[in-house]
Formats: structure tokens, sequence, C-alpha cells
């Protein structure tokens, strides 16, 4: 049987997992954006999870959301790095250290 | 019993591919194993009773996201060779981190059993329960202001999306429809009066 500890150690072994890709991913702006990506997914892991166990729909609604927003956000990310691109011909992170001075 | 044999099976696949999405030298390999990452989660999410969020994971993310990172990965020339060059010498900062996060939470959910909260067993769903509409009916009620605001948030995306790629290029010469159809004869074809010429 599922139980809800099972569920939240997996997301949490996700969401480390995607913290150490933000860390280790010096080199394409576009792995850290699908790093990011992997972190609302264990976000969601944990609403799914707290809704079933709780009985409560509220979560779900707001993996709903969270989910409305990130596509919002990945579209935004991916066309910033589109024009990024055209202008530097480059996404590499150690590129862009323009406001450093 | 078969339900935590599947459970382990795609949480073992699912940990795998995400290793794979910050391991992989080749951005395309990443965006593809972040897709079997979200079908591992869709399963998961079917197991967990959330029917409708399992599909739209599906729908949303490996239909329109990721298809959406495959095509800005594979237009961008990005030389990989480059990328295989050295792994970064942050990886000891990164196992840091994530041990530090991983210890984190391992301390909230066994240690202090999650501040004595009794949810071990999911509570039963009634016999004819149909997620989709469940979640619809709270949706349209309880959230419906919300629902709008994420419409707009949509809405605001897809018009930020255009409006940064769009590329104004100058030197060449495009046609402007509407100057042209709103030319008027007069502007085009001046009439002179004059009188005529005598002849000798």
């Amino acid at each position: 049987m599922i139980t809800l500890t099972h569920v939240l150690a997996l997301s949490g072994i996700l969401f480390a997992i995607a913290v150490a890709g933000v860390f280790l991913n010096r080199k394409n702006v576009i792995v850290l954006l699908m790093c990011i990506e992997l972190m609302l997914l264990a976000v969601n892991f944990n609403f799914v999870a707290f809704s079933r166990f709780n009985g409560d729909l509220g979560g779900q609604i707001f993996v709903f959301f969270i989910l409305t927003v990130a596509a919002a956000e990945a579209a935004i990310g991916l066309a910033i790095l589109v024009v990024l691109f055209r202008e530097r011909r480059s996404i590499d992170v150690e590129d862009l250290d323009t406001l450093q001075g | 019993m078969f339900a935590s044999i599947l459970f382990v099976i795609f949480s073992i696949v699912l940990i795998g591919a995400a290793l794979g999405v910050i391991l992989a030298r080749n951005p395309v390999h990443c965006a593809l194993l972040l897709v079997l990452c979200f079908f591992n989660s869709a399963v998961i999410w079917l197991m967990l009773d959330a029917e409708f969020l399992g599909i739209v994971l599906v729908l949303v993310y490996v239909g329109a996201v990721m298809v959406l990172f495959l095509f800005v990965v594979m237009m961008l020339d990005i030389d990989t060779e480059r990328f295989r060059k050295e792994l970064a010498g942050y990886w000891p900062l990164a196992v840091a981190v994530a041990g530090f996060v991983v210890f984190a939470i391992i301390n909230v959910i066994v240690v202090r059993n999650l501040g004595g909260a009794d949810l071990k067993l999911a509570p039963a769903l009634p016999p004819h329960y149909s997620n989709t509409r469940a979640l619809g009916e709270v949706l349209f009620t309880r959230y419906a202001y919300p629902a709008q605001i994420a419409a707009v948030i949509l809405l605001v995306a897809s018009v930020a999306a255009i409006i940064l790629t769009l590329r104004r290029r100058t030197g060449h010469k495009p046609q402007d429809i509407a100057a042209q159809v709103a030319v008027r004869a007069k502007d085009r074809v001046r009439l002179v009066k004059m009188a005529s010429e005598k002849g000798p």
C-alpha cells in the first residue's frame, strides 16, 4: 500500500536531484529551465499526495494552477532564451556576466 | 501489494530519469529524459487517484511544454562538444545541498513524524467517484475567480512570448497592405488643367 511517507520521500529525492542539477549545470540555460520544471514537479507531488491523504481537493486545484503558471513561465523563459541567443550567439551561463560590471 | 510494487518500479525509473536529466551532456537527451520523468509522474499520480491531473500532465507538459523545449534546443545550434568538456567544479556543493535537502525532508517525515498528523491511510473514495467531475465542481464554484486569473496569465504569457521574439528587420521593403488599400486616386494621379496650345 502506498503511504504518504513514500510519496513525500520520493518528492524530496526528486527535489534534491533538481537542486543539484541547478548547481551542476553551469553551461546551458535550457538545462537550468528543465531543472526548474523538475522542482515544480516535485512540489506538485507533495500537493497531490496531501490532497489525497487529507481528502481535500484544494491541493489538486492548486496543482492545476501551478501547471498553468509553469507553462507560462516555460513559454516566456524560452522566448527570452531565443532572444538572448540571437543577441549573444551563446546560452552559456558563464557568458552572462554583463551585470557583474 | 501489487500497487506497492508498481509504485517502487515507477519511482526508480523516475529517479533514474531525473538523474539522467541533470547528468546528460546532450540537451536533447535531457529533454527526452524529462519527458520520461513526466510520464512516470503521471502514472504515480494516477495511482494516487488524481486521474485528471495525470492526464493533464501528459497533455500539457509532454504535449506542449516539452515539445517547445525540444523545438528551442534544436533551433539553437549549441555546440555540445563545449558542454562535454567539464562537469564544472561545483559538484561537491551540489551533493552537499542535495544531501541537506534530503536530510531535512527525512527529518520532517521520519523523525518528526509529520508533526504527529495522522495521515497514514488515504480515505476511501465513494463507489462511483469521478475525479474529473469532483475537480470541475470545485474549480468552477469555489475557485472560479482564480481560474479566470490563470486564464489571463496564460494570455499575458502568450502575448509576451510573441512580442519578445518578434523580429523587426531593417533594410528590406515589405508591403504595407493597409496603406495600399487606403490609397486614393487623387494621391497618385494629379490632373492638371491647362489651356490648350494655340496652333501655329
